[in-house]
């Protein structure tokens, strides 16, 4: 993690952490003690202050976390598609009763007959990122893959495969 | 018979009409303190509608209410948030201590009062009121701003102060002698250390030791505790509310959290009938004499409290804005100075105490909430960046690591 977090407490309420973005702009989150959170965004002017405060539940801090987690991921791999042209990011599931559920990201040679990388997979809201071959899918699975049209073509075939011959 | 019938009417019509005045006071932003005690002036003797049956019950009420209070108080502290806060904050506490209780004790001898009047009237302008702030702080949007800390760390440290300040009060209304409350404030000084220390060493077994898995047996073991430490502390002339406040303090974890919901409506009532008491031991026709000096002592003792503010943000590294907002948050007097001043009533000091002490908290408490939004106006932001212009760009104390 590039940012420095800051933590303060507040005697009575909870806790409070803060960063300054590269923008020189100062967020921030108060986490009461009830689980309650709020997101605090700090005045340009008068960085003590806070001109705005969004108190969130639990379940929306939750929520607000993931987006941000995986909007950061999609949002570099979209960044790599316009700089690099022709190379694309296509996200293939892994149905249930896919051959492909508990076997391993090794056998599916992806790389060696496409030419296309398989460089994440989203697993229950969870993104795990560069996944080594021995990693094994699971149904439900997302996998990320990056390459040309043809490629991405190649490991949609090879993942829809009923039959995988290894 | 007769006189149930009669103390369940007037209990009724005085918690419905707290109700309508809750309501009121929550739509134009009022803290209820002030309507509550404004309701038992009303109630009072010499007042609207004099109560008859039910003063014995209200008066055992009241006394619930400051346990309540305190015990609440407590348990929003845990003890290892205390010793820190104590170790990091102790020269804005004196600063506090210095700038607001002076005032209030040269204020009473002014008055041509005693030393005993005017070591309670030094209270009540000390404390501010933690309760009436953190609703403000948080009704204004401010708790994540970066001089809020401060301001907490002002209101914890006088809530520990009062741990001490309290059993001594309570010794010298006793009318004991200088040894004997020298003695009540050394067993004083030691029960809050050994309780800190037990709450922090012992702090988990304790809880899990009242922990219950139902919501009744939880409300019972915790009530029960706090009253009995409370009634213990009064035998050893430690003040009641101190027991109560170190039993918060002693509780932590889930425990304290489940407490907290469960206790919330009982203090909120008992609180209020605590307030309501407060205000008909006051004769509402002995206010318009004190008023004068009422207003005097609270422009006195709220631009001191601005300053104590101002000084702590100004510690901490807080920029112009920060420091205002700080200082003009710390005004309003609530529910200790009534705590106070009803200790000091009841022992029969200064029969002027308790109508200054009504009109000195409504002075602060109504109008302390409503001078702290002063700062997010746009002619005091505009006067301040005129200030910052004219004087020659001093740097901005750059206190956060972060960067």
């Amino acid at each position: 993690m590039r940012v420095r977090v800051e933590q303060t407490a507040l005697p009575g309420i909870g806790v409070r952490h803060d960063l300054v973005m590269a923008s020189g702009r100062r967020i921030g989150v108060v986490s009461h003690r009830s689980g309650r959170r709020d997101l605090v965004l700090y005045d340009q002017d008068d960085p003590d202050a806070c001109i705005a405060s969004l108190p969130l539940t639990d379940d929306e801090a939750e929520a607000l976390a993931d987006l941000l987690g995986a909007s950061l991921m999609l949002g570099q791999l979209a960044g790599l598609r316009s700089q690099a042209a022709g190379l694309l990011t296509e996200q293939i599931s892994i149905p249930a009763g896919s051959p492909w559920a508990h076997r391993r990201l090794g056998d599916t040679r992806a790389r060696t007959r496409t030419g296309a990388s398989i460089v994440a997979v989203l697993r229950d809201r969870e993104v795990i990122a560069s996944p080594v071959p021995s990693f094994a899918f699971q149904t439900g699975d997302v996998v990320v893959v990056v390459g040309t049209r043809e490629g991405l073509d190649g490991v949609a075939a090879i993942l829809a495969e009923t039959e995988p011959d290894g | 018979m007769h006189d149930l019938s009669i103390l369940l009417i007037e209990l009724g019509t005085v918690l419905l009409g707290l109700s309508l005045l809750g309501r009121i006071g929550r739509r134009v932003g009022l803290s209820p303190i002030p309507l509550y005690l404004i309701a038992g002036l009303a109630f009072g003797e010499g007042g609207l509608l004099p109560l008859s049956a039910s003063e014995e019950f209200i008066e055992v009420g009241a006394e619930m209410g400051v346990i309540l209070l305190l015990v609440m108080l407590g348990l929003e502290y845990s003890a290892g948030e205390l010793v820190s806060n104590l170790r990091s904050s102790a020269p804005a506490g004196l600063i506090d201590a210095v700038l607001n209780a002076l005032p209030g004790a040269a204020f009473a001898l002014l008055m041509g009062w005693d030393w005993v009047a005017a070591l309670v009237l030094a209270g009540i302008t000390w404390v501010s009121s933690s309760g009436v702030i953190a609703k403000v702080l948080s009704d204004l949007g401010r708790l994540g701003n970066r001089e809020t800390p401060v301001v907490l760390s002002v209101l914890v440290i006088e809530d520990l102060a009062m741990a001490l300040y309290l059993p001594l009060l309570t010794a010298v209304l006793a009318g004991v002698s200088l040894a004997a409350g020298a003695t009540s404030l050394v067993i004083a000084v030691a029960t809050v250390v050994v309780v800190l220390l037990v709450a922090i060493r012992f702090g988990n077994a304790i809880s899990a030791f009242i922990a219950a898995d139902d919501a009744e047996a939880l409300l019972l073991g915790v009530l029960g505790v706090t009253l009995l430490v409370s009634g213990l502390a009064d035998k050893l002339q430690v003040s009641a509310a101190v027991g109560a406040f170190l039993v918060g303090i002693a509780l932590s974890g889930p425990v304290a959290h489940h407490a907290v919901e469960l206790l919330t409506p009982l203090r909120d009532l008992f609180a209020a009938v605590f307030f309501v008491f407060f205000g008909l031991s006051t004769h509402p026709a002995e206010i318009p004499h004190v008023l004068l000096p009422a207003l005097a002592l609270a422009a006195l003792t709220m631009s001191t409290k601005v300053l104590t503010g101002y000084l702590g943000a100004k510690r901490a590294g807080i920029a112009l804005p920060g420091r205002f907002r700080a200082g003009l948050a710390l005004m309003p007097r609530g529910e200790f100075s009534i705590v106070i001043a009803g200790l000091a009533v009841a022992a029969g000091v200064e029969p002027q105490l308790a109508s200054l002490a009504t009109a000195y908290v409504l002075i602060t408490v109504i109008t302390g909430p409503m001078l702290a939004r002063i700062p997010d106006t746009e002619w005091f932001k505009a006067m301040l960046r005129r200030r910052t212009a004219t004087v020659p760009a001093h740097p901005i104390p750059q206190t956060d690591t972060s960067l």
